[in-house]
Formats: structure tokens, sequence, C-alpha cells
């Protein structure tokens, strides 16, 4: 363990009646560090970022976030440290406007209270324009969330993550369904989000992967199974064999 | 286009608001006082459709026990009236004491003397018991069905609780009001019964802009985060329990003064205002009016509970097939329920398949980009 850490995972086991969706896993990211987590199917990723925000207790070890236990805390308590999470299907609030799902990521505090006898700052008023023009929704602003294309959807709920404004973002699937297009904006805002924020990206998706450019983990049968550049993963043996295929020649 | 959308639904606004202070107005001298006191109680009535409307409409909770709150509140209202008015009775407490040979005045009746106490207690007791039950349900994650099932459970053991409390509160008998004292009138006479009315027309506006202001702003907006997807709003950072049981005591605390005057207005509060049926059909009538519109479940409650009256007295027994109809159309044909059918596409959709409006031939968005390009 490190100081400069943000998050460390410790032999982390995740049993579900006796079958391990994580088997000792072990993890570590430094802040502003931008990682890309890759397996195959049932390699436990989701699980992964389950146990990180909360909706999954570990059977045994430990999560380390700024120094602090995360196991056994509730998911909001979790949030309001510092962790961000985009679903891997967009989960957004699909009757309320672009511009409401975006209150509702940038209001601080998160209290009853402060929801029902105050008026939003205008701070956070000014947040929500910027994020609106980074994701390039702001024409639509008062369209009802559930109106947008699956690309919108996505993005806008990654402008809600980027509104949280979490310490560490765990990014699930973020390309699913998008044009080419769309996926390579979304490794450029990606990209750029990292270095003031620390990012774990999870995905399928090679060619996105490699245009993060950034470390990878690669994830089997609950356990991390290699670390290091996409070149360096490339090459080793043991993930060819689980996960990449050998090449053809 | 849309500017004249917007004039049209501020003159409508206008005109409803209008007529209903005139109707409000007119109603005491234009109706004879048996259907006055009816219309009073199904607008007391309204009030904790309301409340139904802001747990189920916009939080998602479909409580089956609002019974239990609407009671609280008719009892806290009857002591109150029982004990200021037994000083004719032997021992100075209520008549009813006499039969079960009880002659001294259970403890918890003592504060219901003070009519400042019994001001709060109609609406803070029922507030902090739903609030209560609501935390403990919703501490454990209780949902969907379950929670459904869990206040009709609570309803029933309360049900049971009361009706056999015989030297405590008159057990299944309940406790009449209209032939004790208020202010030194009888509570069933005339007058009093037009001044009921004027209160409960008060009552209900301002239940309804109350609930208004609560369900605006982003307050109601993480209501409807909590309906449509309740771990998201969580690990946004929120937490549901306390949002939900904060809905849950207000709709209490609403259904407690809706109990209290609808007390008032029928003469009596008992055992009965805390069966099943009765709180299922609380929620008819915020579905059948539109839920979470606020203003359908206000209509639902009147109208269905006027057209129960009315049918009723020329069909009898005819009313519950009507109203099984009712809440099977709304189910298949309205799921919106009917203001919220007028609210959406639902007149223009019906013009168009009888021919009597064109139908739109393009996306609607395809306007919005026509416009932008008229503007360059």
């Amino acid at each position: 363990m490190n100081n400069k850490d943000l998050l460390n995972l410790i032999d982390i086991t995740v049993s579900f009646e006796g079958f391990l969706a994580l088997n000792k896993l072990n993890l570590n990211l430094k802040k502003g560090e931008l990682r890309a987590v890759i397996g195959p199917n049932g390699a436990g990723k989701t699980t992964f970022l389950d146990v990180i925000t909360g909706k999954v207790k570990p059977t045994k070890g430990e999560v380390i976030f700024k120094g602090k236990s995360l196991v056994g805390r509730k998911e909001h308590k979790i949030a309001r440290l510092g962790v961000g999470r985009k679903f891997q299907s967009p989960r957004i609030f699909e009757n309320l406007t672009v511009k409401e799902n975006l209150e509702i990521s940038v209001t601080t505090p998160k209290s009853p209270l402060n929801l029902i006898n105050k008026s939003i700052k205008d701070e956070q008023v000014n947040e929500i324009k910027r994020l609106m023009k980074i994701v390039n929704l702001a024409q639509k602003v008062d369209s009802k969330a559930g109106s947008l294309s699956h690309g919108q959807k996505q993005w806008l709920e990654i402008a809600m993550l980027v509104g949280q404004k979490p310490d560490l973002m765990l990014v699930d699937e973020p390309v699913a369904g998008l044009t080419d297009e769309e996926t390579d904006l979304t490794a450029d805002l990606l990209k750029s989000l990292s270095g003031e924020n620390t990012v774990v990206v999870i995905d399928h998706d090679m060619e996105f992967i490699r245009r993060l450019d950034s470390n990878v983990s690669v994830l089997n049968q609950g356990t991390v199974l290699c670390e290091g550049t996409m070149e360096t993963i490339q090459k080793d043996k043991k993930v060819i064999d689980v996960y990449l295929g050998r090449p053809e020649d | 286009m849309s500017l004249n959308k917007i004039k049209f639904d501020k003159k409508i606004v206008l005109s409803f608001w209008i007529i209903l202070i005139a109707l409000i107005i007119a109603a005491p001298t234009l109706l004879p006082v048996f259907r006055l006191n009816l219309l009073g109680r199904y607008l007391s009535l309204s009030i904790v459709a309301l409340g139904v409307d802001l747990i189920w409409g916009y939080t998602g909770l479909l409580s089956l026990g609002q019974g239990i709150f609407f009671a609280l509140g008719g009892y806290c209202a009857a002591m109150y009236l029982q004990i200021t008015s037994s000083s004719e009775f032997p021992n100075n407490i209520p008549e009813f004491f006499a039969l079960y040979g009880v002659e001294k005045l259970p403890f918890f009746w003592e504060p219901f003397r003070s009519p400042i106490f019994t001001f709060f207690a109609i609406w803070i007791i029922p507030a902090l018991v739903s609030g209560l039950i609501g935390f403990l349900v919703f501490r454990n994650r209780i949902k969907g069905v379950y929670f459904s099932i869990l206040t009709q459970a609570s309803l029933l053991v309360f049900f049971n609780f009361f009706n056999g409390q015989q030297k405590l509160i008159n057990g299944t008998n309940g406790l009449k009001t209209d032939v004790t004292q208020l202010f030194g009138k009888m509570v069933g006479s005339e007058s009093m019964q037009r001044m009921f009315f004027w209160v409960t027309a008060i009552l209900v506006i301002a239940a309804w802009f109350f609930a208004k202001w609560v369900v605006k702003g982003r307050f109601g907006n993480i209501l409807i985060g909590i309906r449509d997807d309740e771990p998201r709003v969580r690990f946004t950072g929120y937490n549901p329990v306390i949002f939900k049981t904060i809905i849950f005591s207000i709709a209490g605390g609403l259904a407690g003064i809706s109990g209290a005057l609808y007390t008032v207005q029928s003469g009596i509060v008992s055992p009965q205002f805390m069966t099943v049926p009765f709180s299922i059909e609380m929620v008819i009538w915020v579905a059948v009016g539109g839920r979470g519109t606020l203003l359908g479940a206000i209509l639902g409650a009147v109208f269905i509970n006027y057209a129960k009256s009315l049918v009723s007295e020329a069909l009898p027994a005819s009313w519950m097939f009507i109203q099984g109809g009712l809440f099977i159309l709304v189910v298949t044909a309205l799921p919106e329920g009917v203001l919220g059918w007028i609210q959406g596409d639902g007149p223009r959709n019906l013009l168009q398949r009888f021919g009597l409006k064109r139908k739109i031939e393009t996306y609607p968005s395809l306007e919005v980009n026509n416009k932008e390009g008229n503007n360059e």
C-alpha cells in the first residue's frame, strides 16, 4: 500500500453460495490514473464495481478508499465519500428532463431539507450548463431524458457522473451500443477527465480500450490475471489464452 | 405555436379557478344541506387521496393501509368533542364509559381536553405513526408488493385492536360526534355543517398547494427518481430511506386531517374507517383520477364518491359492479387515469381515430429543426 494510492482492494473474495465471483482480487489505483479493466464474461468485472460501491459486501478482504475502509458502508455514504458509478445500460431518470437529471447529480448537500427549502446554487447552475455543453446536450435541456437516443443517454449518464464530482469514477461499458464516432468522442472525454479524476473503465471493446491508452487490468475467474499497458498484455501468454485468442497466423 | 399553447393553458387554469371558487361560494346556498354535507365529506376524502398520490403516484409506494392514519385523525377529533361535551354525564366522562362500568377516564384521553393539543394531534399523531411504520419498513428495504402487503397487514392489526377496546374507545361502536358541542353549538346542526363545508373546501385547496409545493423542484424529482430507479438515487449519494419516510409521514398527516374532517361531517368515527376495502378504494380514486397529477386525486375522490351515492340511491347494490368496471377500464384503457389521459395525447388520438383531426405527419422534432433553420 502506498500513500499516493486512492483505492486499494486487498484480497477481495465474494462468494455467492459457494460460487466465487471474486477470488482474492488485489488491485491498487493511483490518484489521477485512468485504468481499463477487461475480461471475458463472468470474470467478475461488474461484481468488482459492486464491491467498491457497496452494493455487494465482500465475503473476505478489505476495500480502502482515501485511507478509509468502505466495507459495510451504505451505498449513499460511499457515493458521498467520492465514488461515482455509471451503469452498464444507461440508468438515467427517464421521466425527468435532462436538466433535472443533472440537478440531481450536482446538488450538494444531498439532504431533504436542502432540497425542499433552498433553490439551486448559482455555481451549480453554471456547472450544469458546462456539463451540457461538454456532452452536446445543450439543446435538449428541457426534453425528457427518456426521449433521448441511446448515445445521448450514455452521455447524459456520464455527465451526471462528472457532476457528482467524484474522486473515483467507475464507468461500466460506456460505449455499448454507440456508433464509432460516438465511441471515439467518449474515449476522448474519459481521457480528458483522468488526471484530475481517477477513472476506472470496464469494457469489452478492444479498439476503445486501445484508444484510452491507459494501463489495463485483465480479470479472469475473479482475480487479476495480468496488469500493464495494452502492448504488454497483448503479448502475455495467459491473457492470449483466456481472452484475446491466438493470432491466426 | 408553443407560445399560444401556454396562453391557452393559462386561460384554462384561470377559468378553472374562477369556476371552482364560484362553486364553493355557491354550494352552501344552492345545495340542500343533505347534499352539501355529502359534498363536504367527499371533499375531505380528497385530502387523503392527495396523500396517496404523493406516496404512490410520485414515489411509487402503494400503501393499502392509509385507513390507519385516516382513522387516527378521526379518533383525535372525536375524543376532543366527546370529552368537552361530557359535563352532564356521570363522573364527567363520555356517556359510553358507563356501559362498561368505567369510572375513571383512561389516561390518554386527558390531553384531548385541550383544543390546542387536539388541533395538532389530528395531523401530528398520524404523521408520527406513519413515519415510524415507514422508517422501519423502508430501512429494511422492503418494497413493491411486500410493502403493500405489510401496510394492509398493519391496517388489520389496527382494525382488530380498535374493535376490541370497548373500555378505552367504545370498540366496534365507535365515537359519535353529531350530538356533541363545539363552540356552544351542536356539531350535527345545519349551521355547523355549513361551516365544516367551508373549512373543508379551504383545507382541500391548502392541501393541494402544499402537495404541489412538495413535489415541485428537486425534492419532487428525487421522489420520482426513487419511484423509477431507487438504486440509482442511492448511488448518486441520496438516502432514499429518509425521503420515503418523510413523504409517507406527510401522507399520514394528510390522511389524519382528512379523517378528522370526515368524522365531524359524518357524525361518527369507528373502526369501520380501517376496513380493507375502504383503503383500497382510496387507491382506486387516485388510479381513476390520474396518478402523479394531484388534481386527479381530488377529482377522482369527489366524483367517484358522488357517483357512488347517486348510483346507490337509484340502483341499490349496483355500485360495486360500476366501481369494479371503472377500475378495469382505467387499468386496461387509461393507465394514466382520466386526467393523465387528458393531459397526454389521449384526446387527440381519439379524435384522430374518428377522423376528426389530422394525424401528425412527421416526427414532432422536425418542427423544432425547421424553426432553427428559419432563425439562421
